[in-house]
């Protein structure tokens, strides 16, 4: 009996970085570092493509959408089997995501994450001390997507979405997302 | 051992869950846009906390229930949050706490707890719960950091806003001392390394909150004031069961209905 044939991975990832994020159309779910593994699983009669995804935030109301699109797009391509898996360990960081993504999001006018999340961790100790204990700063940095001023101002930490700010440009005065380094 | 461990999860889903439920109050009647705004994301995070606390809890359980059914088909006394999370948002004292500033000092009081127990479960030698704690963690210091603002803004603000933060501190402090208070589950867990010793957390909690609360301009209420307790064990505030008519209405009328 000859083995079917499948698409490789490479052919899998490609068909997933397609995909875009409900809430943010012109960046990829690939590009935003969502999707952390692909395989082929043997299941017998059929291989099985398995999928494994890292939500973003733990309530954001985008992964459900996000699961979805990702079993009908790969069954579009006749795909024959799709699973997903979810792996909330290690968390979803904005360090993951793609400099091509982060390009996009400029682009769109979205101010991308400033730095690496991994190097910004608080400790917890530290919480509370010093003149100003603990409270909201614009990241150093950040500068108006449209105008590059850095004459900015928070407006409200929370955006459109949980993963963005929400900020004005003091200059061209226009408001703008940020997407927050997470 | 297992019931102790559904225990324990349950106690954490329920303290987001709740107080998820309590924000949500707030969407489309905020003070202004972007604390509207602020509060439903703040919900959200939580609900997405409690849904993989709860999750777990299930299957720790091991009865086939699911984490909906937890959340819309128990009562009252089956609850296992802090009182702290159901107060109302607009105060039940009569200090003239008043509405937002009861909101976010109830914010500011659970955040600052909630990151310390996070940080110390994410250590826990469940690995499940560590990576649920470690996911958690990242969201509620940003809900700290946006409480602590708020706080330290609006007890440095105006003399009625200092008036109603001061207020509210003082009505909700009687609800922070079951936050540090170990039981026998508590103990059994801290004994296998799966949770926090919280009694532990206190004189840090004691001792950020104090930093803060000066920059603020507000007095704490005596540490070793009398404090109000049950939340652990099911015995609530009268605002419990008004808040779960509210949450559970469509379940309770329409069991297993989906949108």
């Amino acid at each position: 009996m000859q083995a079917p044939q499948y698409p490789t991975l490479d052919q899998v990832w490609a068909w997933l970085g397609e995909i875009e994020d409900p809430e943010i159309p012109v960046i990829s779910i690939v590009d935003l570092g969502i999707v952390r593994a692909v395989r082929w699983e043997d299941g017998g009669d059929s291989a099985e493509c398995v999928v494994t995804i890292t939500p973003t935030y733990s309530g954001c109301p985008a992964t459900h959408v996000i699961a979805q699109s990702v079993v009908q797009t790969l069954k579009g391509h006749g795909v024959p089997s799709v699973r997903l898996e979810t792996r909330i360990a290690p968390p979803w960081t904005t360090d993951w995501m793609s400099d091509e993504g982060k390009r996009k999001l400029r682009d769109y006018g979205i101010a991308p994450p400033l730095g690496l999340a991994a190097t910004q961790s608080i400790a917890i100790g530290d919480i509370g001390r010093g003149p100003a204990p603990f409270l909201v700063q614009a990241p150093a940095g950040l500068a108006c997507p449209r105008c590059d001023s850095s004459d900015i101002k928070l407006t409200s930490q929370f955006g459109s979405t949980p993963c963005k700010a929400l900020y004005r440009c003091s200059s061209c005065l226009e408001p703008f997302d940020y997407f927050k380094c997470h | 051992m297992l019931d102790d461990k559904f225990d324990y999860l349950l106690r954490l889903g329920d303290n987001a869950l709740v107080l998820s439920q309590r924000l949500s109050e707030w969407v489309g009647k905020g003070p202004a846009l972007e604390e509207d705004m602020a509060l439903a994301n703040t919900a959200l995070d939580l609900i997405g906390q409690a849904r993989l606390w709860l999750a777990y809890a299930c299957e720790v359980e091991g009865a086939g229930r699911t984490e909906d059914q937890l959340a819309f088909m128990r009562d009252a006394q089956e609850f296992k949050n802090l009182l702290l999370v159901e107060q109302p948002n607009s105060g039940s004292g009569d200090g003239g706490g008043g509405g937002y500033a009861d909101t976010l000092m109830r914010q500011y009081l659970f955040d600052s707890w909630h990151l310390l127990l996070l940080d110390g479960l994410t250590r826990s030698a469940d690995e499940r719960m560590a990576g649920i704690a470690e996911k958690a963690k990242k969201e509620v210091t940003y809900h700290l950091r946006r409480s602590t603002d708020l706080l330290v803004r609006l007890g440095d603000g105006t003399e009625e806003s200092h008036r109603r933060m001061q207020a509210a501190l003082d009505d909700l402090w009687m609800y922070t001392g079951e936050m540090f208070t170990a039981d026998e589950v508590d103990q059994v867990l801290e004994s296998q390394g799966v949770a926090e010793n919280v009694a532990a957390l206190r004189l840090t909690w004691l001792e950020q909150v104090g930093r803060t609360l000066t920059a603020a301009t507000l007095v704490m209420p005596s540490p070793d004031a009398w404090m109000q307790k049950g939340g652990k064990h099911g015995r609530h505030t009268e605002h419990m069961g008004f808040l779960l008519a509210d949450m559970q209405f469509l379940q309770r009328a329409y069991p297993g209905q989906q949108w």
